[in-house]
């Protein structure tokens, strides 16, 4: 079984909701990545989102550009974050892995390429933001064959037929955007996501994560209680940037934000 | 049937155009790109919004601009006739003029108060934000940072007719960055805003509904080729930055076999320099930007490189992925003039002709005083005037060494 689904999975019989930190490789340089990430895993992290910086991040807001900006002014590159999550591995068996990022630097790669060494390296699940799953025909089974999961995002403004597919092709969990807008946009509406969620329940079993918006432990344990994880990026992201001259204080940094959401994600488990 | 008649059923239903083309874009943005597809595809057919458009065209555009016999420029150089299409004469100054009017008829029908657009040289910024200011939209232009201060005169036209102009810091600060920021704002507020992209790039359908409302170019000058040379040309001549005007122009002559059609890329300093915006003629890979697959320059990394050209409007990594395909069956040629011979052909143009050219016009221009010598004087080439070079005055006098 992979990775995700056994997470999800021992989440789901105990009734906890997952928490899924998203950093982005290299920021503020390579040398650190792996450290925060074991940071994460250290606060309560069931998943790892792990960036992969790219030049032009059209879905991502100011704060991610700007960690993509850093990451690549210190010449991270997708073979870089692949050898990173075969470094984490190398001392964390359990922790899920899932790249995210934009299709352009895998495309360079070559997908078989691509495949074969994220499989060396560990990782879990792919989520490229600029491929739906209907441009995925070719490359799926690649991916499939090397064990990696393919994540997709659904919108609200998503159709239901659109939705239907996506849960089609989607594996490991689905990733909810939360609003309108980029990443580490304006608040969310706890209400609204509930709704939106209702129908994918009645065709989809993967697991219902909500990413965009959540900031803090009360905006992750409101959503804690309509969806099966939350996905926090831009307020981890925020704190690196602030620390980015002092690295060493940033794993401290990152615990104190996981670590409040963790709290709040667990007082309020259990639907 | 001809050999290309296959290039004039392009795209497929998902919007490829052979491996190039598709959508690929962020899941918050499919359902503006489906309901855009629906709306396009529902009145394409429909009489009374071609009559709108064409009314538009004639009306307020000035449509159809002239096929100008460059007699004096053809003699000096020797060969071929070389024609202007003259799109520098439309309102506004350019050819992107052509595509603003449809696609705002488009955001107006489908009920948007507000669109974005957005522009290098900003003659697109220009267009879009006119028939805004027509229709009674609001407008918000997303531009590079680099862009805007090389193209004040441009930003301060587009703030006259009422447009918010938003100068784009990310990244290189140039036309591909302010595409990012404009597809961020659409994301954000796509319930009430129409994108009008400037070029046929970007996902489907919008390549296939910029090259229909550009493909008034070639339509027209289709027919003035009969009527005032007698018979179709030899050969067509146009600049390709995302590839709109190149696209305008040849489209109608696809199945013309024995028309020869020259696409034109900033080659800047030179392609074999690698400071250029030349991704076809440096046989760039294939790769995803801006919602579509098509050649790219991007480093081994796969992170998009950065471009330099002279002219703003032509500084895109990527191309249009029709272009790409072009490319590849070869119905087109795609060369590049660098920034040297493109000032020449911009002097030159000036002073033979009393016609000041854009700099992105002057690419095609630099390639026709290479094509014309190699071919005989009964021979025609049209080279597409895409737009006028008012804007660029101030790049060519800081050249000269003056600033006003």
């Amino acid at each position: 079984m992979n990775r995700i689904d056994k997470r999800f999975a021992a989440l789901k019989s105990q009734q906890r909701r997952a928490l899924i930190p998203y950093i982005t490789a290299g920021d503020p340089a390579p040398q650190h990545t792996v450290g925060f990430m074991h940071a994460c895993v250290e606060a309560g992290a069931d998943v790892l989102e792990l960036g992969v910086p790219f030049s032009d991040p059209m879905a991502d807001g100011p704060v991610i550009q700007k960690a993509c900006e850093r990451a690549l002014a210190k010449g991270t590159r997708l073979t870089d974050v692949l050898d990173m999550v075969a470094t984490f591995r190398a001392t964390d068996a359990e922790t899920p892995v899932v790249l995210m990022g934009y299709l352009n630097p895998v495309e360079r790669m070559g997908y078989e390429h691509f495949a074969r060494r994220a499989r060396e390296a560990g990782v879990d699940g792919v989520l490229m933001v600029d491929m739906p799953p209907e441009e995925m025909a070719e490359v799926a089974p690649l991916f499939s064959e090397h064990g990696l999961q393919s994540i997709f995002l659904l919108a609200p403004t998503t159709s239901p037929s659109r939705a239907a597919t996506i849960c089609r092709h989607g594996e490991g969990y689905l990733y909810y955007v939360s609003l309108k807008g980029v990443t580490g946009a304006a608040s969310l509406d706890v209400d609204a996501v509930e709704r939106q969620l209702a129908p994918l329940r009645e065709i989809t079993d993967l697991p219902l994560c909500v990413g965009f918006g959540i900031r803090d432990g009360d905006t992750a344990a409101a959503v804690g209680r309509v969806a099966d994880g939350v996905i926090v990026g831009s307020a981890l992201v925020s704190r690196i940037a602030e620390n980015a001259e002092t690295p060493e204080t940033i794993p401290a940094a990152l615990k104190a934000v996981l670590g409040d959401m963790r709290d709040a994600l667990d007082r309020s488990d259990g639907r | 049937m001809t050999k290309f008649s296959d290039l004039t059923r392009m795209p497929d239903a998902q919007g490829h155009f052979g491996p190039h083309g598709g959508r690929f874009v962020s899941e918050t943005l499919s359902f503006a790109l489906e309901e855009l597809e629906k709306a396009y595809m529902s009145l394409r057919d429909d009489v009374d919004f071609q009559a709108e458009f064409d009314r538009d065209l004639a009306h307020y555009v000035g449509r159809p601009s002239p096929l100008y016999h460059a007699q004096r420029w053809s003699q000096q150089l020797g060969g071929a006739q070389i024609w202007l299409k003259r799109e520098d004469l439309n309102h506004t100054g350019a050819h992107k003029v052509n595509n603003t009017i449809g696609q705002a008829l488009l955001a107006k029908k489908s009920g948007k108060p507000r669109v974005i657009a957005e522009t290098g040289a900003g003659q697109h910024g220009v267009a879009t934000a006119t028939v805004a200011a027509r229709l009674g939209l609001k407008c918000e232009i997303y531009m590079g940072a680099e862009d805007v201060e090389r193209q004040k005169l441009n930003v301060y036209r587009m703030r006259l007719l009422g447009a918010e102009v938003h100068p784009v810091e990310s990244g290189s600060r140039t036309l591909k960055d302010a595409m990012n920021e404009a597809l961020r704002d659409w994301v954000t507020n796509v319930d009430d805003t129409f994108y009008i992209i400037g070029t046929v790039a970007g996902p489907h359908p919008y390549p296939a509904m910029v090259r229909d409302f550009t493909s008034v170019i070639g339509r027209e000058a289709r027919e003035q080729s009969f009527a005032q040379i007698g018979r179709l040309p030899d050969a067509l001549v146009a600049c390709v930055g995302g590839g709109s005007n190149a696209i305008g122009l040849f489209y109608p002559f696809l199945e013309d076999e024995d028309v020869a059609m020259y696409g034109v890329e900033a080659g800047g300093d030179g392609v074999e320099t690698g400071r250029h915006a030349a991704p076809l003629t440096a046989n760039a890979p294939s790769g995803v930007l801006h919602g579509n697959r098509t050649y790219l320059m991007s480093d081994e990394g796969g992170q998009v490189s950065d471009t330099h050209s002279i002219s703003a409007g032509l500084d895109y990594p990527g191309v249009g992925p029709e272009h790409a395909l072009w490319k590849d069956v070869g119905r087109v040629q795609y060369v590049a003039a660098n920034d040297d011979a493109v000032l020449a052909a911009f002097r030159e143009l000036t002073r033979v002709e009393g016609i000041m050219p854009a700099l992105e016009s002057a690419h095609a221009l630099a390639h026709a005083k290479v094509l014309a010598p190699t071919m005989r004087p009964d021979q025609h080439i049209i080279v597409n005037l895409s737009g006028r070079g008012d804007k660029d005055i101030h790049t060519v006098a800081k050249i000269d060494g003056l600033e006003f």
